[in-house]
């Protein structure tokens, strides 16, 4: 079977200046249906800019992406869109919800620009929200929200359109911890119903709820393995890592 | 994406900011007030003198010594004129082949009419010497009574026809035909009552008595330039008709060939032609001053719209990576400019409208609804909302969405 993303060599390199800036400099990996990847390293690895390129928000400079088969380095400004709408679910380490717009508006707003009708819509949508066990929060303002709940009502907005893949760049960045800890329950319960999960994070605790961490360091893959004690044994990764 | 959607998103939008949206749209109301505003009150007065005003029939024309309108140049070279006599009129009446009726008069104002019982009018009635072709060119109907008959001219009978206004005052209980009053000092039988002509431009068109033209001059005197009333058989005619006049007149006035006719014609058609030659600068005025109003009206949209863009950097970013397409945000932004200016625009042209009808209310004449210019001033204010929103619109369909999300 031909997996859900294979990244061959990508480079992204921002000219500064006279100065290159080499935010990856050829990666490969391959990641497969219901996975569930953590992606470390120090700060300024080029974490990010890995997402995005995954996420259909950047081009690489060079390299192939194929996402279910498909060249997406080849794709036009609308086709990425489409891919953004349909196949990913992009959660922030910062939320970016629409602060005017009430929860059930900020997760209806992938499928208003996926062309579902109205009913189809707030169904659905009330449906994301009750899964993130935000039922009784969906007519309210962002800032009537935790950082918690803000970050679940963000999960909820990811989800909404059954995308292929949920990708997270540090969702437990501005989080206090037990509320990382919650957060992290959340993708659990979702990679246990089958979504494929990839999420940024340089805590080592968040990344051992993954069964799979990839390492990069200046813009390469440096380590890429299979979590042998996940979750369960937290105490051993944490201080055998 | 769906169009109520684009719209409730735009509303929002101009919710949220709210003190700026309203003086964004201060602007273009103002600009297409104007427009409106004046374009309703030339309606309203079009209207008041094609009703009113000149009081003659369909395809009628008069002929007097004076122009109706004229500048004061002109105004004191008519003076010189000779009068029109009551000898060239009765000649221009049975030389016209083309005319149905021709009707000659001599008006007096600042009259008053009264009862024997004393009862009076105010010092303000206007007497007009009519032959019995007169009422007819007059476009006047006789209500009650009868109308004057050549028997009445011949003979100079003291008889007399009052409008609704005489009527009202002093028989207010009806039963004015047959009554005695006295004009001024002179005593007349009431032999008929006209049918109301309701009020123009120049106040109450009810205000009158007719009496017959040589009773009249008997009264008032000979000395006087009298007017001939020409109601042409048919509209086919009626050129042929104005010309015959014309020559007729001035054969008997002895002009010489090439020069100007020593009187003046007019119609509905000529009055109403001054009218819109006077008001046509006020409109081109008017428009241009608006048109420069709208524009800058509209550079002001442009750069509420650029802030906007600016200050929503970052909501464009997140909608770019949950799915949006530039043609979504390019809509968006389009749009908000658009109904920003609709607004402004529909307010503009309420407050127009009901401005310019107050010179309906001033000269007590029915108000007006310009739905044409209504129905323009809207599509200008969406024009203009489109030709200054798309370069914001362009602008924040085109922003790149990683950079638009980093934007704090
Ligand atoms: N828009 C940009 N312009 C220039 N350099 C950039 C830009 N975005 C990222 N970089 C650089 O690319 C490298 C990787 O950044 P990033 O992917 O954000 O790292 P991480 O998420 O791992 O901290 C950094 O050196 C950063 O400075
Ligand atoms: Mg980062």
């Amino acid at each position: 079977m031909s997996p859900m993303i294979r990244l061959s060599n990508i480079k992204k390199m921002y000219q500064m200046g006279d100065e290159e800036v080499h935010a990856l400099s050829g990666v490969d990996i391959e990641i497969q249906k219901n996975e569930y990847v953590a992606i470390m390293g120090p700060s300024g690895s080029g974490k990010s800019t890995l997402m995005n390129v995954i996420g259909c928000l950047d081009t690489p400079t060079s390299g192939l992406y194929e996402l279910n088969g498909t060249n997406v380095s080849e794709m036009n400004d609308n086709q990425l869109a489409k891919i953004r709408n349909k196949e990913i679910g992009f959660v922030f380490q910062t939320f970016n919800l629409l602060a005017r717009s009430n929860v059930l508006h900020n997760v209806e707003l992938p499928l208003i620009y996926g062309g579902v009708g109205s009913a189809d819509r707030k169904r659905q949508a009330n449906g994301a929200i009750e899964r993130v066990g935000l039922g009784d929060r969906a007519h309210h303002k962002p800032n009537e929200l935790s950082g918690g709940q803000r970050q679940r009502v963000a999960i909820a907005r990811a989800l909404v359109t059954n995308p292929s893949i949920l990708l997270a760049d540090e969702p437990t960045g501005n989080l206090d911890s037990k509320t990382g800890e919650e957060i992290m329950g959340l993708f659990d319960i979702l990679h246990s119903e089958g979504n494929t999960i990839i999420l940024v994070t340089h805590e080592e605790d968040i990344a051992a709820h993954a069964h799979r961490i990839v390492r990069i360091r200046d813009g390469k893959v440096e380590h890429d393995e299979k979590v042998k004690n996940r979750k369960i044994a937290r105490a051993h990764t944490t201080t055998t890592a | 994406m769906e169009f109520k959607e684009i719209i409730t998103i735009s509303l929002n939008a101009i919710k949220a900011n709210k003190l700026r949206s309203v003086l964004t749209l201060l602007g273009i109301g103002v600009g297409v007030f104007s427009i409106i505003g004046v374009m309703t009150a030339v309606r309203v007065l079009q209207n008041s003198i094609e009703s009113g005003l000149s009081n003659l029939g369909t395809h009628t024309f008069q002929i007097q010594k004076m122009p109706m309108m004229a500048g004061r140049d002109a105004w004191m070279q008519a003076r010189k004129r000779k009068d029109i006599t009551y000898a060239q009129a009765q000649t221009v009446a049975e030389r016209l082949t083309t005319a149905e009726h021709v009707g000659i008069e001599g008006w007096n104002g600042g009259n008053t009419i009264s009862l024997l019982s004393g009862e009076k009018t105010n010092p303000n009635v206007g007497v007009a010497g009519e032959t019995p072709e007169g009422i007819p060119t007059n476009n006047w109907t006789i209500k009650e009574g009868r109308s004057i008959t050549n028997n009445d001219l011949i003979h100079s009978y003291p008889v007399a026809i009052i409008a609704r206004d005489i009527e009202t005052k002093l028989f207010p209980r009806g039963g004015a035909v047959g009554s005695q009053i006295k004009i001024n000092s002179q005593r007349y039988s009431v032999i008929g009552t006209f049918e109301s002509k309701g009020a123009s431009l120049g106040g109450s068109s009810d205000n009158f008595v007719a009496v017959p033209l040589t009773t009249f001059m008997e009264q008032f005197g000979k000395q006087r330039s009298l007017n001939i009333m020409v109601k042409a058989k048919g509209a086919e005619v009626y050129d042929e008709c104005l010309e015959e006049t014309r020559m007729i007149l001035r054969t008997i006035r002895k002009v010489d060939p090439g020069a100007e006719d020593d009187f003046s014609v007019f119609s509905n058609d000529s009055l109403i032609g001054t009218f819109n030659e006077f008001t046509l600068y006020i409109k081109l005025g008017v428009g241009f001053i608006s048109f420069i109003s709208l524009l800058a009206a509209g550079v002001g949209i442009m750069n509420i719209m650029l802030v906007s863009v600016t200050e929503r950097t970052k909501e464009i970013g997140i909608r770019k990576a949950i799915g949006a397409r530039r043609s979504n945000i390019l809509g968006q932004f389009i749009t908000e400019a658009i109904v920003l200016c609709q607004i402004g625009g529909i307010v503009g042209i309420l407050v127009g409208i009901v401005g310019g009808n107050l010179t309906a209310l001033a000269f007590s004449v029915p108000p007006v609804f310009p739905l044409d210019w209504a129905l323009l001033g809207f599509a200008l204010c969406s024009v203009i909302g489109v030709v200054f929103g798309v370069y914001p619109a362009w602008k924040a369909a085109n922003l790149d969405p990683i950079e638009a999300l980093r934007y704090e």
